[in-house]
C-alpha cells in the first residue's frame, strides 16, 4: 500500500487542463472587466431581467469567451468526479475514491433534480428555482449535504468516534492503513485527527449532527417568533411594548457571552436550560393547538380530533424531548444537545419575532383583512389563516437564512468547546479540536471549515433564488 | 428630537439595568460560587471552608442586596472576626487588610468602581480599559477596509442591476456572508501563514500586535473580521443603489443626456449611501462575537478574550463591565443610526 496522490491515473491528463481552463477564465474574467468599464458608455442602459439590445462586438466577444472557460472549468471538475468512479481501484487518486463513496448522494441528487424538473411546472415557487440559476446552484449545495446526512452510514470508511487507529495519528490525506484488518477500507482519505481518528467520515457524520440541529432549532425559532410576533403586530398595545422591549433584551445581549453563561456545566446542573427548554418547547404545540381552534371552531368534531391529536403527540414529544420523561421511552435527546438546541433558538427567536411582528403590521392594514374583520372573524382566524399565510414569502426567504445562520452559531459552540461532548464529530468541534496545531497540519480543522462555508453558502444561495422568483409573480 | 434622545436615554438604562441583572443572577448561581471558592481558595477546600470563603468575601447575602451593592446603592457590607478586626468584604477585594474606618461604605458602579477580577487580580476597570483599547484598534482596522470594499462592491454591483459584474459581486457578496470568522480564519491561517504548505507571507498569530501593530501580525485577524462583515453591508448596498437607480429622477437624467459615470456619482450615490450607514452603524455590536473568535484564533488578548476568560473562570465582576460595556456599544450605535437616519434623510422626522 502506497501514498495515494490526489488525482490518481487522471492527474497526467486533468492536472494540465485544469490549470488551461482556470489560466482561460480569468484572463477572460480580467478582458471582459477592462471591455466592459470601457463600453460602458456606449451601451444602452438596460431594465432587470431584460439583455442590452445594442452592445459592442468586443463586449460580446469577451462576455461569450467568459462563458466558453467557465464551461470548459465545469467540465474539467465534473471529468475528476465521473472518472474517479468509473477508474478501477488500484488507479484511483482521493478524489476518485472521495468520489466513488460519495455515489449513494449522486444517485440522491440526479433524481431529485431530474425528477424536479421534470414536473418543474406544477412544483409552485420550488418548481421555479430551477429557472434560477444560482438558486440552483444553492440548492445542488444544499441537498448535496442533505442527503450526506441520511446516506452518512454508507458513505462513512471509518467510525468516526471510535475508529482510533494506531498510527494514523496527524497524517496526511490518503495515507494508507499500516495493516489493515480483513474488509477494512484501507486509507485514511482525508488524513487523520490529532487523535488517529479518520477526518473524512467525521466530516461526514459531523453533517448529520449539523442537519439533524440547524433545521429543527430553526422551526422552534419559528414557532417562538410567529405565536409570539402575530398577536404583538396585529393586537399592538402593552402587550406588544413588554414583548418588544424582552426582544430587544435578548438581542442587545453579545450572543457569545449569553452562550457562555447558558452552557456552562455550573448553570446546567441547576437546570436553567432544562427550564428554557420547557418553556420553549411549549410553542409548537400552542401553535397547532390555535391554529386548529382558529379554523374548525365551526366543525366542533374535526376541531376536536385534531387539537386532541396535537395534545396526543405533541405532548409525548414534549415530555420525551424537554423532560426527558417519555412514558414509552422512545424520545430522549442526549443532553449535550438538548443544551445547544435551546441556546440556539433562545438566541434566534427574538429576531422572528421582530420580522413576524413588522410583517404583521404591514398586512393588518390589506383590505382582506378588513373584509374578514367585517366577516366578524375571530383575532386568531385574521392572524393565522389571513395574515400568515401572505407573509410565508419573506418567511421562507427568512427561514433558508436562518439555517445557514443557524449553522454559524452551532458552530460557534463547537468552536468555544460549548455544549456538544468534546468527541462529537460535528463541525465546530472539529475545527476546535484542529486549531491548535492548525499551522503545521492543515487538514483536520480545513476539512470541516469548508464543510460548513459550502453548507452555509448553498444556503444563502438558495435564499437569494427564492427570493428573485417570488419576487417575480 | 431631545424628547425622542431623552426616551431613548431611558430605555438604554433601563436594558442595562436587566441585563446585568440577568449576567448577574446567572454568575452568582450557588454551584458558580462555589466553583468560585474553589478556583480562588484552594480546589480541595470542604464545604464548611467555601462556605466561611464566601462570607468573608461578601458573596453570601442575598442575591438582591448584593446586585445592589454591585450597583452602588445598597452599602457594602463587611465581614469582620470575633475580635471585630476586618477580614474582607466586597469592598476589600484585592486590598491588603486595613482598618474598619478605611473601608468606603460603597463601592459600586455608580461610584465608579467596576470590582476585582478573580481572573487575572487586577482592578476590573483597568484590565477593561487596556483590553478595549487593544480591542478598538482591531476594529478601526477591521471597518477600515470592510466599509469602504463593501460600499464600492455594493455601488458598483447595483448601478447595472443584471449585469455581469452585478452577478459577480454579488455571488462574492453571498459568499463572503457564508464564510463565518472560525473558517476564514482557518482558511487564512492555512494558505498565508503555515509553516507546511502555505505561503509565510503572515504570522499565524497576533500576540506580538500587543506591543506593536505590523502589516505581517495584524493583516490576517483584519481580513477575518473584515470578510464577513463585509458581505452584507455590500448586499445591503447594492439594494438601495439598485433602487435609487429606478428612481424617476435618474430616469429624466439619462434621458437629458447625463453621463452613466456623472448619473452615479453626482445623481445616485448620495441617496444610496443612506441605508448602509444605518447597516454599518448596526455591524458594531454583531461583530462583537467575531471579535471573540478572532482573538481566540489569533491569540490576541483584547476585550473578546476578557470575556472568554471571565466566562470559562465565573469571573463575576469581569462578566458583569463586559456585558455593560456590549449593552452600552449596542444601543448607543442604534441610536446613533437613528439620528443619523432621520439627519440624512430629510423626509423622515422623528416622532
Amino acid at each position: 500500500m502506497e501514498q495515494l496522490s490526489w488525482t490518481g491515473a487522471l492527474g497526467p491528463w486533468l492536472n494540465p487542463a485544469i490549470g488551461a481552463a482556470v489560466l482561460a477564465f480569468g484572463i477572460a474574467a480580467i478582458a471582459h472587466m477592462f471591455v466592459a468599464l470601457l463600453t460602458a458608455g456606449q451601451r444602452l442602459q438596460h431594465a432587470p431581467g431584460t439583455a442590452a439590445r445594442h452592445s459592442p462586438l468586443a463586449y460580446r466577444l469577451t462576455r461569450g469567451g467568459l462563458s466558453l472557460a467557465l464551461g470548459a472549468l465545469v467540465v474539467v471538475a465534473l471529468a475528476y468526479l465521473v472518472g474517479g468512479i468509473l477508474l478501477p481501484p488500484d488507479q484511483k487518486g482521493i478524489i476518485g475514491y472521495l468520489s466513488t463513496r460519495f455515489l449513494p448522494v449522486w444517485i440522491a441528487l440526479g433524481l431529485t433534480f431530474a425528477l424536479s424538473f421534470a414536473f418543474r411546472r406544477r412544483l409552485g415557487l420550488y418548481g421555479h428555482l430551477f429557472d434560477n440559476p444560482v438558486g440552483m446552484i444553492g440548492l445542488g449545495l444544499v441537498l448535496f449535504w442533505v442527503f450526506t446526512a441520511v446516506f452518512a452510514e454508507m458513505i462513512v470508511t471509518f467510525d468516526p468516534v471510535r475508529d482510533v487507529l494506531p498510527g494514523m495519528k496527524n497524517r496526511a490525506p490518503g495515507t494508507p492503513l499500516a495493516n489493515p484488518a480483513q474488509g477494512q477500507f484501507d486509507h485514511y482519505l482525508l488524513g487523520g485527527d490529532m487523535l488517529a481518528r479518520d477526518v473524512f467520515s467525521r466530516m461526514v457524520a459531523g453533517a448529520r449532527v449539523v442537519l439533524a440541529i440547524a433545521p429543527a432549532a430553526t422551526l422552534f425559532a419559528f414557532m417562538v417568533g410567529i405565536v409570539l410576533g402575530l398577536p404583538a403586530g396585529y393586537l399592538g398595545g402593552r402587550f406588544d411594548s413588554i414583548l418588544s422591549f424582552a426582544a430587544n433584551l435578548v438581542m442587545a445581549f453579545p450572543v457569545i457571552l449569553l452562550f457562555f453563561l447558558l452552557v456552562t456545566p455550573e448553570i446546567v446542573e441547576m437546570g436553567v436550560p432544562a427550564y428554557m427548554a420547557a418553556v420553549l418547547f411549549l410553542f409548537p404545540i400552542i401553535f397547532l393547538v390555535i391554529l386548529w381552534n382558529a379554523r374548525y371552531r365551526t366543525h366542533p368534531m374535526r376541531r376536536n380530533i385534531l387539537v386532541g391529536l396535537t395534545f396526543l403527540i405533541g405532548g409525548w414529544l414534549y415530555l420525551g424531548l424537554a423532560w426527558d420523561a417519555d412514558p414509552l421511552g422512545l424520545i430522549s435527546i442526549p443532553d449535550g444537545v438538548l443544551i445547544v438546541f435551546v441556546s440556539v433558538v433562545f438566541v434566534n427567536s427574538p429576531t422572528v419575532f421582530r420580522i413576524v411582528r413588522g410583517l404583521t403590521l404591514d398586512i393588518r392594514t390589506r383590505d382582506y383583512v378588513a373584509a374578514a374583520q367585517t366577516r366578524g372573524e375571530g383575532a386568531w382566524y385574521i392572524m393565522l389563516w389571513e395574515i400568515l399565510p401572505n407573509a410565508r414569502g419573506p418567511l421562507l426567504v427568512d427561514f433558508c437564512l436562518r439555517i445557514g445562520y443557524t449553522t454559524i452559531l452551532l458552530g460557534t459552540l463547537g468552536f468555544f468547546g460549548l455544549g456538544l461532548p468534546p468527541d462529537s464529530p460535528d463541525w465546530g468541534s472539529s475545527i476546535n479540536a484542529g486549531r491548535g496545531l492548525l499551522q503545521v497540519f492543515p487538514f483536520p480543522p480545513l476539512v470541516p471549515a469548508v464543510a460548513i462555508m459550502s453548507l452555509v453558502l448553498g444556503l444563502n444561495l438558495l435564499a437569494d433564488g427564492l427570493r428573485e422568483e417570488s419576487l417575480k409573480d | 428630537m431631545a424628547l425622542f434622545i431623552l426616551r431613548r436615554l431611558g430605555v438604554m438604562v433601563l436594558t442595562a439595568l436587566c441585563m446585568t441583572l440577568i449576567v448577574f443572577a446567572l454568575t452568582n448561581l450557588p454551584p458558580n460560587l462555589e466553583k468560585l471558592a474553589k478556583t480562588q481558595a484552594g480546589t480541595r477546600i470542604t464545604d464548611d471552608e467555601v462556605h466561611s470563603w464566601l462570607e468573608r468575601n461578601g458573596y453570601s447575602a442575598p442575591i438582591l442586596r448584593r446586585y445592589g451593592e454591585w450597583l452602588g446603592v445598597v452599602p457594602a457590607s463587611v465581614a469582620t472576626d470575633a475580635a471585630g478586626n476586618v477580614v474582607g468584604g466586597r469592598c476589600l477585594r484585592g486590598v491588603r487588610s486595613t482598618s474598619i474606618e478605611r473601608v468606603p461604605r460603597y463601592c459600586g458602579v455608580l461610584q465608579g468602581e467596576w470590582g476585582y477580577s478573580t481572573k487575572f487580580r487586577v482592578p476590573v476597570s483597568d484590565l477593561v480599559t487596556e483590553r478595549l483599547a487593544r480591542t478598538g484598534v482591531l476594529m478601526f482596522w477591521a471597518f477600515a477596509t470592510m466599509v469602504p470594499l463593501a460600499l464600492i462592491f455594493g455601488v458598483l454591483a447595483g448601478m447595472r442591476e443584471g449585469s455581469v459584474t452585478d452577478r459577480t459581486l454579488s455571488t462574492i457578496s453571498i459568499a463572503s456572508t457564508s464564510t463565518p470568522e472560525y473558517v476564514s480564519g482557518v482558511v487564512f491561517v492555512v494558505v498565508f501563514a503555515s509553516s507546511a504548505v502555505g505561503l509565510k507571507w503572515f504570522t499565524g498569530s497576533a500576540k506580538s500586535a500587543v506591543n506593536g501593530i505590523t502589516f505581517e501580525n495584524f493583516t490576517l485577524p483584519v481580513a477575518t473580521i473584515a470578510l464577513y462583515g463585509m458581505g452584507y453591508i455590500a448586499r445591503m448596498t447594492r439594494a438601495s443603489m439598485a433602487e435609487v437607480m429606478t428612481a424617476q429622477y435618474i430616469r429624466t437624467a439619462r434621458l437629458k443626456g447625463v453621463k452613466f459615470r456623472d448619473i452615479v456619482l453626482r445623481h445616485a450615490l448620495r441617496n444610496a449611501l443612506i441605508a448602509p450607514f444605518t447597516i454599518v452603524m448596526l455591524q458594531f455590536p454583531w461583530l462583537l462575537t467575531g471579535v471573540v473568535i478572532v482573538e481566540a484564533l489569533f491569540v490576541y488578548p483584547g476585550f473578546g478574550d476578557a470575556l472568554v476568560q471571565g466566562a470559562q473562570n465565573n469571573d463575576i465582576d469581569l462578566l458583569l463591565a463586559v456585558s455593560v460595556v456590549a449593552v452600552v456599544v449596542v444601543l448607543v450605535t442604534q441610536l446613533i443610526s437613528d439620528i443619523g437616519y432621520a439627519l440624512l434623510n430629510p423626509r423622515i422626522r422623528v416622532s
